[in-house]
């Protein structure tokens, strides 16, 4: 029993290392939010083999839920009033009208 | 074994400072502090953990369970949630440095405006 | 500075940090040791409180105090994130067009909503006695709500959140905690020590101050988190802000290569 809760240790730490690695890496905010909110999950997953459930447990709803929400929310502020983003598709469009690429799809 | 999850917890602390120095914008350089900042989690649980040890609730476990180290869990757990709200602070900070100059790219933000 | 000199900078100080940090990993008790004096004391100062959660009796029992620090920096980023996100003189309020919700979500918000603040409650009430506490439970009452948003749409979301109302509750909340600390030192103990009645280890009503705090903090974070979230998408969603008139400056538009100068 001992040897497979390190074995899932171990693998658990792997997780968070990859998606850690991933998450700071991502160039765009957008995919950023993503891979945090996996970050959150790999640590959540980690927690609860670290027999640490309460963490887990505000862990999962902080990191999977709230920050990458704030963070959408964020992004799409930022670029809604510009009309250009880092996607840079729109041009130099200023009518603050422009339908702006989304987190929320159907807002607009 | 014995310090693998320490290096682990050091190298997400690293990954996420290399993300912030490499950061044009300032949303993704926050991301990025949430990343590092997870580190300590890492390393707190890492400390705490003890071979065989259950987690520290006794509500239907006899009270000479063996559990792993409850200070630590109850250090990462606060921060956990007040790290969210500190992060929503920077964002907010964000969106004001958007509004307030126009750009969130760092590097932009040469001089003293206003 | 350079963003080639500044990462060079950065990979420099990250290998001398990496072998410093490396060298001070194996001075560290070995991963999954046998001995953790700390721990094995607050246990069993947790069993002499009758608190069956040996965590929620370190955070608002035995370390109470620094819980109220750590508490009033969760209040303060609320406060100022408000105080960032508030509606400027020069800035108008648009109200969105409400989209399109397929039946299926709309059915699983319905669900879900009630069952999800009611876990949430759950949570904060039983966190002396299993996993959970203010904490968690006010993030899972602050997120859950949110469903209604996902299931109908912005207006039913301000329906069901009385932003006004949680605003004083968020600041309630925070001073109920500073407050219940003087109960200690109108029965004559310290700042913030465990002085109500402790009960059975294991009821619902065991650990004296610590399902108090609990609740305190249950809706401190709860309506701190729906606040701030509320903020983040009034800013998304109905703040139009005129920075495409006068906050841009012209050699910003190009957003990504603004930055080589």
């Amino acid at each position: 029993m001992n040897g497979i809760a390190q074995y899932l240790v171990v693998v658990a730490l792997l997780l968070v290392a990859a998606s850690a690695t991933a998450a700071a890496l991502a160039r765009d905010p957008v995919t950023q939010s993503t891979l945090l909110a996996m970050l959150g999950i790999a640590l959540a997953v980690l927690f609860t083999v670290l027999q640490a459930p309460d963490v887990a447990l505000s862990q999962l709803a902080v990191g999977t839920a709230v920050t990458p929400l704030l963070i959408l929310l964020t992004v799409r502020k930022v670029r809604r009033g510009t009309g250009d983003g880092a996607d840079g598709k729109r041009g130099e469009s200023t009518d603050p009208d422009t339908p702006s690429r989304d987190a929320r799809g159907r807002r607009r | 074994m014995s310090v693998f999850p320490y290096l682990v917890a050091g190298w997400i602390l690293l990954i996420g400072l290399y993300g912030m120095v490499r950061s044009r914008d300032a949303i993704h350089t926050i991301g990025c502090l949430a990343v590092a900042q997870s580190s300590t989690y890492v390393l707190l649980l890492a400390v705490g953990y003890r071979r065989g040890g259950t987690s520290p609730y006794f509500s239907d476990t006899p009270k000479s369970t063996t559990v792993v180290d409850p200070v630590v869990q109850a250090l990462a757990l606060t921060d956990v949630v007040v790290g969210a709200t500190v992060t929503a602070l920077l964002l907010a900070l964000a969106i004001q440095l958007r509004k307030r100059h126009g750009t969130i790219d760092p590097d932009s933000l040469t001089g003293l405006k206003g | 500075m350079s963003r080639r000199l500044r990462t060079c900078l950065f990979l420099a100080a990250a290998v001398v940090l990496a072998a410093f940090y490396a060298a001070a990993c194996t001075g560290l008790p070995h991963f999954a040791g046998l001995v953790h004096p700390y721990g094995t004391r607050a246990v069993a100062a947790a069993f002499r409180q009758r608190t069956a959660n040996v965590i929620s009796s370190i955070n608002f029992d035995q370390r109470a105090f620094d819980t109220l620090g750590e508490e009033s920096i969760l209040f303060a980023a609320v406060l100022g994130a408000i105080v960032l996100l508030r509606r400027a003189r020069d800035e108008r309020e648009a109200a969105p067009a409400p989209g399109r919700v397929m039946p299926s979500t709309r059915l699983f918000g319905t669900v879900m909503l009630p069952i999800t603040l009611l876990t949430g409650f759950y949570i904060v009430a039983h966190g002396q006695l299993s996993p959970g506490g203010g904490f968690q439970g006010g993030v899972i009452l602050a997120t859950g709500l949110h469903l209604a948003y996902i299931a109908a749409d912005y207006r039913a979301l301000e329906r069901i959140r009385p932003l006004a109302s949680l605003d004083v509750a968020d600041a309630l909340a925070a001073g109920a905690f500073a407050a219940l600390g003087f109960v200690g030192i109108a029965k004559g103990a310290a700042y913030l020590q465990n002085v109500l009645p402790l009960g059975t280890f294991g009821q619902l009503s065991s650990g004296g101050l610590v399902p108090v705090i609990n609740a305190a903090v249950g809706v401190e974070v709860g309506s701190g988190i729906v606040v701030l979230i509320a903020h983040f998408i009034d800013q998304a969603v109905e703040i139009e802000s005129p920075s495409t008139q006068d906050g841009q400056r012209p050699d910003d538009a190009s957003g990504a290569d603004g930055g080589n100068r």
